[in-house]
């Protein structure tokens, strides 16, 4: 299990993120949700170690992430950027190769290139293992990126909005391949999303932030409710229930008085 | 689709990545034996007419005069010229990468220009018109304080890719601004001597130049080999390659560290031979692709294949006289480096 346990963090004198609870179970996969600097990144870089917490602990398997050393690090916790590298003239294979990382004394060795093939393989990406990875396209960027974090054999996966930039179906794609290897490989995900509805479909739960608190975090149907959306993103909605999944649509930015009636109470 | 079919399809996988790699081992060697001609050609040809016959002869038994020009002479300056090849082309190729720039080399760094302000400084306050490690020592010191100052930058602000260039530009401009002050002010045998540093010679390499050189170049590069597979994954940006467990700034620093001592190695006997540190990587890129594993070898091969052609017609094309190499490398080497700019198919940066 990946604990969080009453993490803060600050940026100066700016306070980033406070008191988060948040446990990560495998097989299971949180979203985490709120508007754009609300602190979803600085949640996944703590979790990955890249930053220290100025409170609280991260516990990976009950270890202290901060005690491990990089490599151990990434042998537990995959990682999947928001951006795609901007020029990376390599193979396919060799961007998902990268991820053995961890695994490497100084050059892949045979069981390295194994791995690999076994990985693009079972996530449907052997056809372009020997193609460059600029000239793929955006949706099989990020499936490729997956593929690299899966290559690193973690337990926990965290992603920073997997389904930003890419259409729809590569949208849907990209989440039922995080599901299923969840389910599969018994991996926890924790990702930072922008899509309301993506979220609810996909998740096992949510989790709401807001100006670094958090707000609720509760199954989709517990959290995806028109008072929550309402204080955390500041829009009047309209939720439908579609197949038991809660979609959210949104109607008007709330306006500006309401929003200081609602500070006010 | 049973197991068995997906483990052939896996294999195949696996194999065909690996036939890709070895079609780049092959190259490696085809390269290798092409280097190895150049060096047999050079030691063949010169002023003085001997017969190839007499030169090679002259590697494993007395033959007089022949012996003597070509162990005194032409082997020498052989070695040295594979040596700075070897040195530029690599640290080209570590600059480029842990620095994610296509521009970056070891001048566009600075070290190139302040190697030359030390040269400056000695010719013009430390005799160096006549005691030339005077040049050698000041050329050194100035390339080693230009990367303390950038590493020492990076070192409060942070080791990304961006301060690093822009201090080593800046230091660049400075570099070359009091050069030319000083230059300004010397005598015109002082400005001669300096002018002629700037465009690289060879002439003056002896087997102790080749020992200090050697070391120099040839020690960092294990270290190289050792963090390609970092760099590589440096290339995909500093988040990923941190996530994954590379200590970025601490492979940044020191390969940069290494990599400006190999420059230093290059060109502080000889001169600012400029241009083979940019170039040998981006040729080793076109025909290689970028992976580290096999560019950083690749740089150093094609560097020395550069160098050593270059010399070598340099001092055969216009006899008499001996052209300084730093002017055929960028004679030979710029348009052959836009004949493969425009030819090229693939983006490869």
């Amino acid at each position: 299990m990946l604990q969080v346990e009453n993490l803060s963090f600050n940026y100066g004198k700016t306070c980033v993120l406070k008191d988060i609870d948040l446990n990560v179970k495998k097989g299971e996969i949180i979203s985490v949700l709120g508007p754009n600097g609300v602190g979803k990144t600085t949640l996944l870089n703590c979790l990955l170690g890249m930053i220290k917490p100025c409170f609280g602990f991260i516990k990976m398997d009950d270890m202290d992430i901060l005690k491990m050393s990089p490599t151990h690090r990434a042998r537990l916790i995959g990682y999947v950027p928001q951006a795609f590298p901007s020029k990376f003239p390599m193979t396919v294979f060799d961007a998902v190769l990268m991820g053995r990382k961890p695994y490497v004394r100084f050059v892949p060795s045979g069981k390295d290139l194994e791995v690999v093939s076994k990985v693009l393989m079972s996530m449907n990406l052997n056809h372009l293992g020997l193609k460059d990875f600029d000239r793929i396209s955006g949706g099989q960027k990020q499936k490729v990126l997956i593929a690299r974090a899966i290559a690193q054999e973690p337990g926990y996966l965290v992603l920073d909005e997997p389904s930003n930039n890419l259409d729809v179906r590569h949208q849907l794609e990209v989440m039922d391949m995080l599901k299923k290897l969840a389910q599969k490989k018994n991996i926890g995900i924790i990702m930072a999303m922008h899509s309301l509805n993506l979220a609810s479909r996909f998740s096992d739960r949510i989790v709401m932030l807001k100006s670094g608190c958090m707000v609720c975090n509760g199954t989709p149907l517990e959290v995806m409710t028109p008072r929550i959306i309402e204080t955390v993103y500041k829009i009047e909605v309209n939720i439908n229930r579609i197949n038991g999944y809660p979609y959210t649509i949104p109607l008007n930015p709330m306006p500006e008085n309401r929003i200081h009636k609602e500070l006010l109470n | 689709m049973n197991t068995d079919c997906l483990t052939i399809k896996n294999q195949d996988m696996k194999n065909q990545y690996k036939a890709l790699k070895y079609r780049s081992l092959v190259l490696l060697v085809v390269f290798f034996g092409l280097l190895s001609v150049i060096v047999v050609i050079a030691l063949c040809v010169g002023a003085s007419s001997i017969s190839v016959t007499d030169s090679i002869l002259a590697l494993i038994e007395d033959n007089g005069m022949a012996r003597s020009i070509v162990w005194n002479l032409r082997l020498p300056r052989i070695i040295m010229a594979l040596l700075i090849g070897i040195g530029l082309g690599t640290s080209g190729a570590v600059f480029q990468a842990v620095l994610r720039n296509p521009l970056a080399s070891p001048f566009t760094l600075g070290i190139g220009s302040s190697a030359g302000f030390g040269a400056v400084i000695a010719i013009m306050f430390f005799n160096g018109l006549v005691n030339e490690y005077a040049v050698v020592t000041g050329a050194f010191i100035f390339t080693l304080l230009s990367s303390f100052i950038i590493l020492g930058v990076s070192r409060y602000k942070g080791a990304t890719a961006e301060t690093m260039i822009l201090t080593g530009i800046a230091l660049m401009f400075l570099f070359s601004s009091l050069s030319s002050f000083l230059q300004y002010l010397g005598t015109k045998e002082e400005v001669h001597g300096i002018v002629f540093w700037f465009f690289g010679s060879l002439s003056k390499a002896g087997y102790r130049e080749i020992v200090m050189s050697g070391i120099m170049i040839l020690i960092p590069m294990p270290f190289m080999f050792r963090f390609a597979f970092d760099f590589n994954l440096m290339t995909a940006g500093d988040e990923s390659a941190r996530a994954l467990g590379v200590n970025v700034p601490g492979v940044r620093m020191f390969s940069i560290a290494l990599a400006s001592l190999m420059t230093s190695g290059a060109i502080c006997f000889t001169g600012v031979i400029g241009f083979i540190g940019l170039v040998a990587p981006h040729i080793a890129r076109m025909i290689f692709g970028s992976d580290n594993l096999f560019l950083i070898p690749a740089s150093a091969l094609i560097g020395g294949v550069l160098v050593l052609s270059a010399d070598t017609l340099g001092r055969t094309m216009w006899l008499p006289h001996v052209i300084p190499i730093g002017i055929v490398t960028s004679f030979i080497g710029v348009p052959f480096f836009l004949y493969l700019l425009i030819k090229k198919t693939k983006e490869y940066w």
